[in-house]
């Protein structure tokens, strides 16, 4: 890539304030003293180049093709994904002012056999690639993989829960991802400067004494840095210099990108989030504006160049693994907006180029755009961010208000609802354990109601034909002290395992050397639990046993409260159930110290969950889906849109800090008559349910028959984008039993 | 504390009144419209009975919404005049709370007794906007499509014009019923003649509670009536509103 050559002699930091970031790594801090604060309105904004209409339309006949052949355009069978392994490649190098791919050809996915060879090979298969034999040799024979050293380590309790899906979902045949390399240092600093740094760390650790902590620690470091070194042999197949600081805003982007696509050359983590790039990248663009050597057309173009970048991010998965989360999501997560800690909105031009991608290229569930979201931020941007939204469905919400005040004003969210401090935190992903499935148990004993195998201890059933609510809850209680432990000890096993065999090496070396590890642990079923619990307290609920005296269905007698109608009876239940089961986990031993957290968050797999749960004392059928995240059953909210938030907003975050997901869908005519008393009414919502203490919100507004028409006719809507448990997907992507809940879902549209 | 009788709560309403609205929907209504998407309000004494202190306290938990929006309560129905001691103390509970209320009425029960007219103005005190249906102006046509006659809905209107109340008029714009360009003309010169007419809306006939007609096992007289198309609506919204179409 040519840059005007006055530009490549001027000094990175030349128009920039000083500040503490000169002195150490602190991005935070150069973003404070540099950016420049915009409340106007969207008015400002580019179309899209021509340039960028053909590399799209490039993208979208690649898309089709891919499509096609089955979900997979090409895949390679050969050489295994590093940082360095493959050559250069390009989209339209002539058209693409931002460059590089994950191989060496856009849609063409890695070999990434270090989290599991295993799962690299059944990935292959199930698109009719088969994987090089001298490389499944190596990984069988020669390098052990994360994945089988995780199961070198389980113990058959472990494996027996995991196979009823009491805890399921677990990263331990997948990369467990959710880890945000300060991707903003490479642009800022060069990667020199952070090779000196990392230096510097490694020099320190330790007093003498080889503990492992130590080590490891050593062992981590020198890692880091050779990451740092692969990552500037990166650039130069792209003919670019990242050992110094970036001098212009496309350098910027540039070496942001490239620092982000090493990252996913190495790792095929669940969520590969690239944290809170906008309003850092937006001094880069607003100093070459001020400088005249860039248009907003040039703005915008290398705004959307960039988000197109992140929209081919494409990973090799299983089938196992599509079926928990499906429509093929890779969780690039852009944490917009919010406010800084000394009150000003942190909403710059580009938090709105970012969402003007949206119109630009089209509606897309990649990068997973999130608005932190705050009374506080401008008005203007608000309605923007809602009139985006009524468009596109593709933006979700989270609460900045409760969120600052914990991880202070540059975190980002990992994933789909995962808060923490840039290059200063990371997270071990824990999936989620079952709760309905653990009310099952507490009522059988500890037998599986579906393998009809004892999975938990052999507590004592419950014998008598109408549940008791007291006797309920007290053997409750005592499976989820079981089970809590037991999901720890498999969660400590996994991290263990991953840090082993497949360590994030790049992403931490964008790290501080000091970060705070989370343990994240999370449950599904949460509105089963609750309305099965209300209907035990409330209504009579008769038990149904089998021949040999296994309870099996359940006959509810008379109506009982249910969760999502504001109704402090059954809410409060919800939230005990949260506070209860986090105040267990957090008694176990977590490896490395970590935080323990959870996430009331399914994703898609709340239709997995569901599968393997049997019937539930709510009067859920066996097999149904349960409600993703921490929805309400879909149909019992009968109160309206706001008694259902209200609901959700009562669970405290202060004991789900891993995030709550709440998505919600609506009609257009139910938010108002006329567009702009649409855009006002849902900028209305988000802000009451940010006031009333909610913490995330999906948005999704359309018609449920245009759900079921994309159903029949996919071919007329491959950009139709809908967001699901806090991510969005190509909707055409889901599988037909994932659409088909999808659409059963709760879609207020009362008039 | 009063009780009413509810037929149901939507608490994202926002059709009824500015800003995301509380709709309280009251049990219990005179007019018997033919295209009426809720039969289900007609009926009196039935509904849930819901004190006021259980509709405050529930309604507390909305403010935030309301404030975002400058949204607030509304009383509909079923008709919620009929109801107007109790709509008395829910209003006079929510102003402590300083929330908007508006009435969605069709004036179906208005009369000039001095009992009716003292509790009225008492509520009118406590009430920012009032959403009056008129659903036909010739009173002969106004009988055939709800019941009965309008002369006392009219008369109402004119109340509310004497009280300066502000006031959104709404026409439900049935074909064949209710969207001849005569009568829309006549109706909209006897707008023109009040002064506390804030807004004018059309609200076009749909099919959504015929399925409640059913349930009722209620035949349904508007059956094979379709809704009005989108130049019939602007037509009547240009009439009602004095647009001059070049």
């Amino acid at each position: 890539m040519k840059v005007a050559d006055e530009m490549v002699k001027r000094v990175p930091w030349d128009g920039f304030l000083d500040g503490n970031w000169q002195k150490e790594i602190d991005v935070r801090d150069f973003i404070s003293q540099n950016y420049s604060l915009y409340e106007g309105n969207e008015s400002f904004l580019a179309g899209p180049t021509q340039a960028t209409k053909d590399l799209w339309d490039q993208v979208m006949q690649l898309t089709k093709e891919e499509r096609e052949n089955g979900g997979v355009y090409d895949l390679d069978t050969k050489i295994v994904s590093t940082i360095t392994s493959h050559n250069a490649g390009y989209l339209n190098k002539p058209l693409e002012k931002i460059v590089g791919v994950q191989t060496d050809e856009p849609f063409k996915r890695a070999l990434m056999p270090f989290g599991g060879i295993r799962m690299a090979v059944a990935a292959a298969e199930s698109y009719g690639y088969k994987v090089d034999d001298e490389v499944v040799h190596t990984f069988t024979e020669h390098r052990k993989t994360h994945n089988q050293g995780v199961f070198d380590a389980y113990t058959p309790e472990i494996l027996k829960a995991r196979k009823a899906g009491i805890i399921t979902g677990l990263p331990d045949a997948y990369g467990r991802g959710r880890i945000i390399g300060d991707y903003r240092r490479v642009a800022l600093y060069g990667v020199d400067r952070l090779i000196e740094e990392k230096k510097k760390d490694l020099s320190l650790i330790g007093n003498g004494t080889m503990t492992e902590d130590v080590i490891r620690d050593r062992e981590e470091t020198s890692e880091q840095i050779r990451s740092l070194q692969d990552l500037k042999k990166l650039g130069e197949k792209y003919e670019f210099d990242l050992s110094k600081p970036a001098a212009t805003a496309q350098e910027a982007f540039q070496w942001l990108y490239l620092a982000y696509l090493a990252a996913i050359k190495e790792q095929n983590g669940a969520a590969m989030s690239l944290g809170r790039v906008s309003t850092f990248l937006d001094i880069y663009i607003d100093r070459d504006i001020k400088n005249g050597v860039m248009t907003e057309e040039e703005a915008q173009e290398l705004v959307d160049h960039f988000v197109m970048k992140l929209r081919l991010v494409k990973f090799a998965r299983t089938p196992d693994y599509n079926e928990l989360f499906s429509g093929d999501p890779t969780w690039v997560t852009e944490s917009l907006a919010g406010i800084a800690e000394d009150g000003r909105p942190l909403v710059t031009k580009s938090s709105y180029r970012f969402l003007h991608t949206l119109d630009n290229l089209g509606p897309a569930p990649e990068p997973n755009l999130t608005v932190l979201w705050s009374k506080k931020l401008p008005e203007n941007y608000k309605k923007y961010c809602a009139k985006m939204s009524i468009k596109t469905s593709s933006i979700q919400y989270e609460n900045d208000d409760i969120m600052r005040p914990i991880y202070g004003d540059d975190y980002g969210i990992a994933c789909c609802v995962s808060a923490m401090r840039i290059g200063k935190q990371m997270q071990f992903f824990g999936a989620r354990a079952n709760l309905a499935k653990a009310l099952l148990y507490a009522i059988n004993g500890g037998v599986d109601e579906n393998l009809k195998m004892q999975v938990a201890p052999n507590y004592a059933p419950i014998t008598s034909e109408y549940l008791d609510y007291d006797e309920v809850i007290e053997k409750y209680d005592t499976l989820l002290d079981w089970l809590s432990g037991l999901y720890v000890n498999a969660l400590n096993v996994i991290h263990y395992m991953h840090d082993k065999y497949s360590y994030e090496r790049l992403e931490m070396a964008l790290h501080d050397h000091e970060v705070l590890r989370t343990m994240a642990c999370g449950v599904a079923g949460l509105s089963v639990i609750a309305d099965s619990l209300s209907a035990i307290k409330y209504a009579k609920v008769k038990t149904i046993r089998d021949e040999d005296g296994l309870v099996v269905d359940y006959e509810i007698e008379g109506d009982y409260p249910k969760y999502g109608n504001n109704d402090e009876r059954v809410d409060e239940i919800a939230v005990n159930l949260v506070k209860n089961f986090m105040n267990k986990i957090k008694k176990h031993h977590m490896y490395r110290n970590a935080v323990p957290t959870q996430s009331i968050l399914t994703i898609t797999s709340n239709v997995v969950y569901g599968k393997k749960t049997g019937n539930t004392p709510d009067g859920r059928k066996a097999g149904e889906p349960f409600a993703p995240g921490a929805n309400p059953l879909h149909g019992r909210d009968k109160n309206g849109s706001l008694a259902s938030l209200s609901s959700v907003a009562k669970l405290p975050y202060k004991y789900a800090m891993d995030g709550i997901s709440n998505t919600f869908s609506i009609v257009p005519k139910a938010l108002g008559k006329d567009e702009e008393t649409r855009t006002t009414n849902l900028a209305g919502i988000l802000d009451g349910y940010a006031e009333k203490q909610g913490h995330h919100l999906n948005i999704n507004v359309f018609d449920r028959e245009t759900l079921l028409d994309a159903m029949e006719h996919p071919e007329e809507y491959p950009q139709l984008t809908i967001r699901v448990s806090g991510y969005a997907v190509n909707f055409i992507k889901l599988t037909r039993e994932q659409q088909i809940d999808v659409i059963n879902r709760t879609f207020h549209e009362s008039l | 504390m009063k009780e009413g009788r509810i037929h149901s709560i939507e608490t994202c309403g926002t059709v009824d009144g500015p800003g995301l609205r509380y709709v309280i929907f009251t049990q219990g209504c005179l007019l018997r419209c033919k295209f009426c998407h809720n039969p289900d309000t007609w009926k009196m004494g039935a509904g849930k009975k819901m004190s006021v202190q259980e509709l405050v306290k529930d309604i507390k938990d909305y403010l935030p919404f309301f404030q975002a929006t400058n949204g607030g309560v509304t009383v509909s129905g079923g008709e919620p005049l009929l109801q107007v001691e109790f709509l008395l103390e829910l209003f006079t509970e929510l102003k402590k709370l300083g929330v908007h209320t508006t009435i969605d009425t069709s004036a179906g029960c208005f009369n000039r007794s001095p009992h009716f007219i003292e509790n009225l103005d008492k509520v009118l005190e406590l009430t920012d906007l009032v959403l009056l249906d008129l659903k036909h102006i010739n009173s002969v046509e106004h009988k055939e499509l709800t019941g009965l006659s309008n002369e006392h809905i009219l008369d109402m209107a004119n109340y509310l014009d004497q009280k300066n109340v502000p006031v959104w008029i709404r026409h439900v714009l049935v074909p064949g019923g209710s969207d001849n360009d005569e009568y829309l003309q006549e109706l909209s010169d006897f707008i023109a003649t009040l002064n506390n007419v804030e807004k004018i809306e059309v609200l076009p006939y749909h099919k959504l509670g015929v399925y409640k007609w059913e349930n009722l096992g209620l035949d349904y007289p508007l059956e094979g009536v379709e809704p009005p198309a989108e130049d019939r609506v602007r037509n009547a919204e240009n009439i009602l509103n004095r647009v001059k179409v070049i």
